[in-house]
């Protein structure tokens, strides 16, 4: 007994002079040249865009064909360190091209104008703004920000997959596998993931606290604006008043903030 | 009352090696799985459950059937089915065991389990789903135990397991109302959304449920020194009668609504299954093959000459059993998923290493089923000696 209290003493002395002595550690690093990191940023910062609820409205007649489009494509991928892999079972993809009857089904018919019919459309997440996805998850890993983005919190996710079965437009990705081997090119500013999470589009909520518009829009060259719904002077509401739009599935009242000119 | 566990036949053994040895490549597989990821199965991001879930759903339901031995007993006052609630009661045990196994095993990252309860979201169903099931199975073991132990002593269960017993009823109903309400509460899964999938999934249960006990109390029967009693296995039988043309009435419900409205994707899930959407069609042997086993098993129950002989009530038990099996454990999840939310097909066909897992887990339940049982029976024939 005696000795073992010894020991702890001993152990909690050692213990107390390593966590005093970080200061002088730090101290000698710099003074050999390193250079100690640089305080990050936490909060919000004064550059930060923000809405009640951001949105975007996609003019379709901008896109002729899915070349147009992959610059979009690839500057989301390339910046969330997207993998891609050749197994279609395992593929992710946050925004992508599709045909018109499957970004809009129960809209097509046979007789629509061939340029509606044969362009492609840009789909992502909705960003709902009464998200089936964030009713669904069992621990709050998938929730609604104060700007009204539907993120994600990759380090909470248990990889249940109900969110992926409650969203009606298979906006969501599961990592199969791990992820990192398949991503070409690491960005180190933004995280990648690990093998049993779900992913999808963050409408960039990263470049926006940064006081960037997301990575698509910035490639668009104007087909796709951005902005805060319930803002009456912002773009998205003026693109919306003077045009009609609509939205994938807006029968089921998740109320998407993505509108689509047609 | 564990030492009977552990004192057995040469035969019950064998039985408890062989199952552990399944059970034991299943865990194996599942390191697999949980270095590689799962990427092993084949779910993909269109059908992201598969197998597993469909276990599950299917278990949930026969843990459930097991308060149809039970409800008779309390609070009809059947005295025969006194003879059989402990079978009931440890078939829904190792059911439980099973679901809450292949819920594990269909996570992506299970180390991060807990992450339900240190984050617990009442607006989850899952959330709810992880109440009732650990819920049912503490009901279960704490009834099951009390009131077995009462039996060897010779004495009556202590009076505070009677509102547990009453409390597990309703709660048996709840553990397959709560588990339809996972999948019927979703917007755009047209095969689900529909009110009568919780009624349906009872009923499937309340079939699937019985007919396992009755062909389990046959194995009894004819293994062991205890006898569950003909009249108790009549009894279920008429249970599993009712419930199976149920369920097929409520499935044939949902045909008239999805085909007389013709709206299409109300359609589209049960024309995949039954007959191909777009050149896919692998579950379309397997669906028919599930419909004709129900009906096979109704022909054969109705009849009071087939259901009083042990033949053939054996053969429409299997016949039930396998044919819910097939509905549930197979189409009813890859169903809701195909077509997908974009109109577009994956069909999902599972892996070898996934059933492997499966068969685990299945194995692993049956082993607790087996060992439960074990300690029943021999309890039954100590006092009856």
């Amino acid at each position: 007994m005696k000795s073992s209290r010894r020991r702890f003493l001993k152990l909690a002395g050692i213990a107390a002079l390593g966590l005093g002595s970080r200061p002088v550690v730090d101290a000698a690093y710099a003074a050999v040249g390193g250079q100690a990191a640089p305080e990050p940023k936490v909060g919000r910062q004064p550059e930060a865009l923000t809405a009640k609820q951001w949105a975007m409205v996609i003019d379709t007649r901008r896109f002729e064909s899915a070349a147009d489009m992959e610059p979009l494509i690839e500057a989301c991928h390339s910046i969330h360190n997207v993998p891609h892999f050749e197994n279609k079972r395992h593929e992710i993809k946050w925004i992508w091209e599709t045909e018109y009857k499957h970004a809009f089904p129960g809209k097509e018919n046979d007789f629509l104008p061939w340029e509606v019919k044969e362009r492609p459309y840009l789909v992502l997440c909705n960003h709902c703004e009464n998200p089936p996805c964030v009713r669904a998850c069992p621990t709050k890993a998938t929730f609604k920000n104060e700007n009204g983005i539907v993120v994600m919190d990759f380090h909470r996710c248990i990889g249940c997959r109900f969110c992926m079965a409650a969203c009606p437009f298979g906006s969501r990705s599961f990592n199969f596998r791990d992820p990192r081997p398949f991503v070409a090119e690491t960005n180190k500013k933004f995280p990648t993931r690990m093998k049993g999470v779900v992913e999808k589009c963050n409408f960039c909520a990263e470049r926006l606290a940064e006081g960037k518009m997301p990575a698509c829009v910035e490639a668009s060259d104007g087909a796709l604006v951005f902005g805060d719904l319930y803002d009456p002077q912002s773009k998205v509401r003026q693109v919306l008043n003077d045009n009609y739009t609509i939205r994938r599935k807006q029968e089921l009242g998740t109320s998407p903030a993505v509108y689509y000119i047609v | 009352m564990l030492e009977f566990a552990v004192k057995g036949s040469k035969r019950y053994w064998g039985l408890v090696l062989a199952l552990a040895a399944i059970a034991g490549v299943g865990v194996l597989t599942w390191l697999y799985q949980l270095s590689f990821g799962l990427g092993i199965t084949g779910m993909s991001r269109d059908v992201s459950w598969g197998f597993y879930i469909a276990q599950f759903t299917f278990l949930v339901g026969v843990a459930a059937g097991g308060v149809m031995v039970v409800l008779p007993y309390y609070l009809h006052d059947y005295k025969a089915f006194g003879r059989i609630t402990i079978l009931g009661e440890f078939l829904a045990i190792a059911a439980v065991v099973m679901c809450l196994l292949f819920i594990l095993v269909d996570l992506g990252q299970p180390m991060r389990m807990l992450n339900v309860l240190f984050y617990p979201t009442p607006n989850s169903v899952l959330f709810w789903d992880m109440i009732v099931l650990n819920g049912y199975l503490f009901l279960n073991v704490v009834i099951g135990w009390n009131v077995l132990q009462a039996e060897r002593h010779g004495t009556h269960y202590p009076m505070w397991v009677k509102p547990l017993i009453y409390v597990s009823i309703p709660w048996a109903v709840s553990i397959h109302t709560v588990t339809a309400y996972l999948y019927c509460g979703l917007p755009g899964r047209h095969f689900w959304l529909t009110a009568i999938l919780a009624p349906r999934f009872l009923a499937s249960a309340f079939a699937a449920g019985p007919a396992l006990l009755i062909l389990l109390c046959m194995v009894i029967r004819k293994f062991t020194k205890f006898d569950p009693g003909w009249e108790q296995i009549q009894s279920l039988a008429k249970i599993v009668t009712y419930a199976i043309i149920l369920n097929v009435f409520f499935f044939l419900c949902e045909v008239f609504v999805a085909f007389y409205s013709n709206i299409p994707y109300h359609m589209d899930s049960i024309t995949y299954l039954f007959a191909g959407l777009h050149g896919y069609d692998a579950y379309v042997p397997w669906m028919w093959t599930s419909i004709i086993m129900m009906v096979l098993g109704i022909i054969l129950l109705v009849p009071p000459v087939t259901r009083r002989n042990p033949m053939t009530l054996a053969a429409a038990c299997l016949l039930v059993f396998f044919g819910a099996w097939i509905d549930k454990g197979m189409g009813m999840i890859a169903g809701g998923f195909t077509p997908n939310p974009l109109h577009e097909i994956s069909e999902y066909i599972p892996t070898a290493p996934e059933v492997m897992i499966a068969l685990g887990v299945w194995a692993a339940g049956f082993l607790v089923l087996t060992v439960l049982f074990k300690i029943a029976v021999s309890i039954k024939e100590e006092v009856r000696a």
